[in-house]
């Protein structure tokens, strides 16, 4: 049986459809129900739905042998895990924001409000640039409003958000997409079929160019 | 006496010492603390560089030992033509990969060190494989040589820290983000498709080699193509090679390991449990004129075989009184000389599991 750690939410539900069209079906994960285990012992798959954050987790622990996790989390949390595939949906990007009126003259510590304070620090030290780090848990964009921090680094969509609160992007860190991940010890054990499902899902990636 | 009284990992540790003296390997053992310079000099050796620090009682700082290879390899001496073959098992000190906390670790290993040969590389694998194969028969041991990616990235690129970024892709077998970067840094495309088949390299033996060959173009990447078929043919002959895997993702730092590295999994537990591989750079490093090849054992992971075990935690749960003592000590005695493991209580302590109920007070009661 190969357990399958899908993102709760939009995402993950493309991503089953995928699954699903890769011969992986579950009939029972569409009824609608409290359910958060969902299995089809017929093609020896299990999937439940946990938070999207949490995904790398339960398969870097082996809960789940497989996964599917968004790039910020893998950057972020460095978890020892496969990175299989680049399924190359859920598309968006890591990027510093500011207010429109921002100008880094680099003469002070830039302060930076950030949920991904790894990425952040890294972004940062990669430039020698010296940063006072804000650590936030979500509605990121009020920090430089606020006068809280200097700029943010946050995940952009659309930029629809960034535009209504009078910020803008200055800096792309990352550009970021769903990656198939796989456990380490799982992967040896479960090849086979690791390595089917990879290929059934990579048949039908869509690349960009 | 009851084979399951020891743990997982106690077992283990006989087992594997018997294992270990029947090839001629002898103990090492070693003292808890060792001088923090000793790990300051080699620290990226170290599977993580934290280590517990201390004064002793003339002021020197010391360390809780967080690895057993660097003492062994500073108390040796080189004899031309000769191996030191030792054995350990100790606790190491380190931060745990999962929680960033410091955790005693129960170690244990072997390490072969002097004029090691094709036969020695053999010997430490097959070793490796034996040991897995004397904790659980569903085990992977999966082997790399340093000598053919070291090869493949050298005609790629000489930028250092490109290096780094591409071998941590590899670990991943993240070919998709390893493509990128190699187009980024405009590495041409033979190299860029030599290191994404690298990262997707893994199968069994044979699979392996035959894709592995035409990757194989510069006289060292040759030689050490050869150095692991021989292996291959070695392994073949001992009968293990259905649980043997080439994997080119197994890497160890390159400052220190040269040629063959190798690391094995257990089926049920999430993270590899043996780690090791050749490292002839760090003896060089030390001061020594010998080559070296060994491989630690990490057997706190082996608890998580133990986790599903629905064992009771008595055959028998015997109920007494205070007036029934004397008759309970005699019944317990004799459930006893039968085999069977008793718990004497006075209630039924809450979620304890026994196989069968034994009430003196009511037997006591009936007579």
């Amino acid at each position: 049986m190969l357990n399958i750690a899908l993102p709760k939410g939009r995402l993950g539900e493309k991503v089953y459809a995928m699954f699903e069209k890769a011969g992986y079906e579950c009939p029972s994960i569409k009824e609608n129900s409290r359910k958060l285990i969902f299995e089809n012992p017929e093609k020896q798959v299990r999937y439940f739905w946990v938070k999207p954050s949490d995904v790398s987790i339960y398969v870097e622990r082996g809960a789940a042998d497989i996964g599917v996790a968004g790039k910020d989390i893998l950057l972020e949390y460095a978890p020892q895990i496969y990175e299989l595939l680049d399924l190359n949906i859920g598309k968006c990007r890591m990027a510093v924001a500011a207010k429109k009126d921002f100008y880094d003259d680099g003469q002070s510590t830039l302060r930076v409000a950030t949920k991904f304070t790894s990425i952040a620090a890294k972004h940062y030290a990669g430039k020698c640039r010296d940063i006072d780090i804000i650590k936030l848990n979500g509605s990121i964009e009020i920090a430089p409003i606020l006068g809280l921090s200097d700029v943010i680094v946050d995940i952009v969509e659309t930029g629809t958000t960034l535009k209504e609160n009078d910020l803008e992007v200055i800096e792309t860190v990352v550009p970021i997409s769903a990656r198939l991940i796989a456990n380490k010890a799982s992967f040896k054990f479960k090849t086979a079929q690791i390595e089917d499902i990879t290929e059934k899902l990579k048949a039908q990636v869509v690349y960009d160019d | 006496m009851n084979n399951n009284i020891l743990k997982n990992e106690e077992k283990a540790v006989y087992t594997l010492r018997s294992l270990y003296r029947q090839y001629g390997y002898l103990p090492f053992k070693m003292s808890k603390f060792e001088e923090y310079d000793l790990y300051v000099r080699n620290k990226d050796f170290l599977v993580s560089d934290k280590v517990i620090t201390f004064n002793d009682t003339s002021g020197k700082l010391m360390a809780l030992k967080p690895d057993v290879t660097l003492s062994i390899i500073k108390n040796g001496e080189d004899t031309p033509g000769c191996k030191q073959k030792v054995y350990y098992n100790e606790n190491v000190y380190r931060v745990s990969g999962s929680t960033h906390q410091f955790k005693e670790i129960m170690q244990t290993g072997i390490e072969c060190i002097g004029d090691i040969d094709e036969y020695d590389v053999f010997e430490v694998i097959s070793l490796a494989a034996k040991s897995l194969a004397l904790i659980s028969p569903d085990f992977i041991l999966e082997i790399s040589h340093q000598g053919i990616l070291e090869a493949v990235l050298e005609s790629c690129t000489d930028d250092g820290r490109l290096k780094r970024d591409i071998i941590s892709l590899i670990a991943e077998k993240n070919a998709h983000d390893l493509e990128r970067l190699c187009n980024a840094n405009g590495i041409g495309t033979e190299g860029t498709d030599a290191l994404c088949t690298l990262a997707g390299l893994y199968g069994d033996m044979d699979a392996v080699l035959s894709r592995l060959s035409p990757l194989c173009t510069t006289d060292s990447a040759k030689a050490a193509y050869g150095e692991l078929s021989a292996l291959k043919t070695k392994l073949e002959a001992a009968g293990i090679a259905d649980k043997i895997r080439f994997d080119f993702s197994v890497l160890n730092d390159m400052n220190y390991y040269n040629g063959t590295v190798f690391r094995g999994f257990l089926s049920g537990i999430c993270e590899s449990v043996l780690a090791g591989g050749r490292y002839d750079r760090l003896l060089t490093r030390m001061g020594r004129k010998a080559g070296a090849i060994g491989f630690a054992i990490y057997l706190d992971l082996l608890e998580a075989l133990d986790r599903n075990r629905s064992e009771l935690d008595a055959d028998v749960l015997l109920l007494y009184s205070e007036e029934t003592a004397n008759e309970a000590a005699k019944e317990v005695e004799k459930l006893i000389a039968l085999g069977k493991s008793v718990s004497a209580q006075k209630a039924i302590p809450p979620k304890f599991r026994y196989g069968e109920l034994v009430d003196v007070r009511k037997e006591a009661k009936d007579a």
